[in-house]
């Protein structure tokens, strides 16, 4: 008992099981995450085909060009926190330092992004629902898209501003010299809610900008 | 925890998760199981005081026709607190989170659940849940009823909006309680406990932790939808911004018809326990009764629309929905005729715990039963909205969920607390709520068949009698609450001591002291045997009070 590392919680029997069941609630974790979103893709999928004009329409309307480089970002971000868990797999705590800021910080900047989006579509008065004021989309009742459209970036921004959080909280703790080669779970883990909140968006991304 | 306080704590057999710390904070951030379930218990208890509290004074409003001694839209407030307190923060918790979490880690042989601090959050969000919850009615009187429907529940005035973050906040409690019950049972086995060694009951917490996992997350997507559309309106529930009101429903009963299963199946895993250990026989049927649980809790994603049959969806969809609820059916039947057989030539004994499962086995099957009715849709068209869906799925719900968890309350009480509770007064409960139960919901069956419509405060005078037998009928089953409370409570401090084994069952919990030791197990066991295997092993039940 006495060689039992120190972040071994007591009812785990090994490190090994402690890893493994951490990563299976991870992954059920992920899919409860799916399972929210695919409420928002079956809203979606139900509109528009309900009005599909209107839909392809209102698209047109988004900017393909930040949507373009946004998907980029967080593909960017995708590779660094892959690189950051690799980093400290090796121990290489300092790398991995760097890696994690470098993802938060292209976190920081799809938020930005979307932001200047968000701005822009504002100042045209395509605002959700009843505020909705913008006269430019042909069809009936174009407000429904944008329902749609600020709902799910929205939750998605959410998740991104809560990845961002956990990945500052990473970076302080493998500041603190908390993770090591061999023991780094967290980091894991936080990288796989990472690399679900990219996928989401790489789904949106058509969804919504291309296909309408 | 570190290797060393273990070995300290475990070297006075008298040390047990009760008296290892003590004060007020050792209780708030405990991360045992035993605990948090303990914490869950006076919580969830508490609830379901005020929702039965709510029922009694409805059932009083309805002694007579006309408004007695409230207004309608009082009566509608009422409605809707009781269904939500007794669906979300009663029911939906109450086995999974008292007893499973209490005795799911003792039955495999596992130390504690897989995620001790998410269990702690888990009650945390449901304490936090709730209250804003209950606030949000009694300030802020919601009328809508536990469902939400829109349109109303977008036009009418109260605080619906915090009502339905709190039920959002309830859903990830759940969750995450799901969650960790599935990453113990894949993980956390003890070595020897293969899957089909595992108790019933494990078996049925887990197929309850698959639909809270996976249905749980739709219902909240919904909630913020609601939200939304309360606070913004996005206009995507409503018609007269091209919206549609019947989507609102469809995603409400994609969770809640699961929901109810999430309700019923840990009920039944208790029931499985109970019954093979009173009968002191092997189950009869063990694979059949652990996979009807997951058939049923697969099944249950498919069933949604029979919520629907008069809400104007296809005709189509409807006959799928009805053929699949008849479905529903057989899994449960399948159960039904295991636990008899299983009592078939048993040497049954009656304490407490097997009166509660006698009462299960006559008041599910009745509420087992008028589902199909009200899943053919001819039936259903007729009742829609009555009595007779009320009277259903109380006869489901308590009939069957809550008398499985107070048999289970019973037969685990012993094990939590280390003392017995008065074995005639116990039953002198069961028997109480069982005649009150059935005297409450039976004569709505038959107002309802009438055409007596649900969630009206008033009626015409021709359905008084029955609204008068239902009425005496919660008086009896308040009383049998009553007492049951008072046996619970004064054993824990005065009942006689029990032994490990009170009962003579043979599943791992029973091995060790009443009540456990912080981390249940000093050595981790090796289970050689199943939990059922009267046939093979003896056991004699302790003796209660005597020698320990």
């Amino acid at each position: 008992m006495a060689e039992q590392p120190g972040f071994l919680q007591h009812h785990f029997s090994d490190v090994r099981q402690q890893q493994e069941t951490a990563k299976l609630g991870m992954w059920i974790f992920l899919l409860t995450e799916i399972l929210l979103f695919g409420g928002l893709f079956a809203f979606y999928t139900f509109y528009r085909a309900w009005h599909p004009e209107m839909f392809y329409n209102a698209h047109e309307h988004l900017n393909v060009v930040i949507g373009t480089a946004n998907t980029l970002v967080l593909i960017a971000s995708s590779v660094t926190v892959a690189l950051a868990i690799n980093a400290i797999q090796h121990g290489r705590r300092k790398q991995t330092m760097l890696f994690l800021a470098t993802t938060i910080t292209l976190a920081g900047v799809f938020l930005v992004l979307k932001g200047i989006e968000y701005a822009e579509h504002f100042r045209l008065g395509q605002y959700p629902g009843k505020f909705y004021s913008y006269t430019g989309v042909e069809g009936t009742n174009p407000h429904i898209f944008f329902s749609v459209y600020y709902t799910m970036t929205g939750l998605h921004g959410i998740h991104v501003l809560v990845g961002m959080c956990v990945l500052s909280w990473m970076l302080y703790r493998t500041w603190r010299n908390h993770f090591s080669a061999e023991y780094y779970t967290p980091i894991e883990l936080t990288g796989l809610y990472w690399h679900l909140v990219d996928i989401i968006w790489i789904f949106l991304f058509p969804l919504l900008y291309l296909v309408g | 925890m570190s290797a060393e306080s273990i070995s300290v704590q475990t070297e006075d057999p008298k040390v047990n998760y009760l008296n290892v710390k003590h004060g007020i904070k050792s209780w708030l951030l405990t991360m045992d199981h035993k605990r948090i379930a303990i914490l869950y218990l006076w919580a969830i208890m508490v609830m379901f005081l005020f929702g039965g509290v709510l029922a009694m004074l409805m059932r009083l409003e309805l002694l007579g026709p006309g408004a007695d001694f409230m207004k309608a839209r009082t009566y509608n407030e009422l409605f809707t607190l009781h269904g939500a307190i007794m669906i979300f923060m009663f029911i939906i918790p109450s086995v999974p989170a008292i007893l499973g979490n209490f005795a799911l880690p003792l039955e495999i042989g596992a130390r504690d659940v897989a995620f001790p601090r998410l269990n702690l959050a888990s009650w945390y969000l449901y304490m936090t849940g709730s209250i804003l919850a209950v606030w949000a009615i009694l300030h802020g009187s919601v009328d809508t009823g536990w469902t939400f429907y829109t349109p109303y529940s977008t036009k009418t005035s109260g605080a619906v909006i915090l009502m339905v973050f709190a039920i959002f906040i309830l859903g990830f409690s759940s969750i995450f309680t799901g969650l960790n019950f599935i990453a113990t049972i894949h993980k956390l086995r003890a070595p020897g406990m293969t899957w089909y060694k595992m108790p019933l009951f494990v078996w049925g917490l887990y197929a309850t932790a698959i639909i809270q996992v996976l249905a749980t997350p739709v219902l909240g997507i919904t909630l913020v939808l609601l939200i939304l559309e309360r606070a913004f309106g996005i206009g995507i529930f409503d018609p007269s911004m091209g919206g549609d009101p019947v989507l609102f429903q469809h995603f409400f009963w994609f969770y809640s018809h699961p929901a109810v299963y999430i309700m019923i199946l840990p009920g039944m895993g208790i029931i499985s326990e109970l019954v093979a250990t009173f009968s002191h026989r092997k189950i009869f049927g063990y694979k059949a009764i652990a996979f009807s649980s997951v058939a049923i809790a697969f099944l249950s994603f498919g069933v949604w629309g029979h919520h629907m049959f008069v809400s104007g969806q296809s005709q189509y969809a409807t006959m799928i929905f009805s053929f699949l609820t008849f479905l529903v059916a057989i899994p449960s039947g399948i159960k039904m005729f295991n636990w008899v057989s299983t009592m078939y030539k048993g040497a049954i004994t009656f304490e407490t715990p097997m009166l509660f499962t006698l009462s299960f086995f006559f008041t599910f099957a009745i509420g087992g039963l008028t589902g199909i009715f009200l899943g053919a849709t001819a039936v259903d068209v007729h009742v829609t909205d009555t009595y007779f869906v009320v009277a259903h799925f109380h006869y489901v719900m308590m009939g069957g969920t809550i008398m499985a968890f107070f048999g289970g309350i019973y037969y685990w009480w012993p094990k939590i607390w280390g003392r017995m509770y008065n074995e005639i007064w116990g039953k002198m409960s069961a028997m109480l709520i069982f005649l009150g139960f059935n005297l409450t919901f039976f004569p709505m069956f038959i107002m309802g068949s009438q055409g007596m419509p649900r969630r009206y405060f008033t009626y015409p005078a021709k359905y008084q009698i029955y609204h008068v037998m239902s009425t005496v009928g919660s008086w009896v089953l308040a009383l049998g609450l009553v007492i049951m409370a008072v046996v619970l409570i004064y054993a824990i401090k005065w009942g006689p001591k029990a032994g490990k084994n009170p009962w003579g069952a043979l599943t791992l919990e029973w091995m060790i002291d009443s009540p456990p030791p912080p981390h249940n197990f000093e050595k981790v066991p090796k289970v050689e045997y199943g939990p059922y295997d009267h046939d093979k092993i003896l056991v004699k039940p302790d003796k209660v009070g005597v020698g320990v």
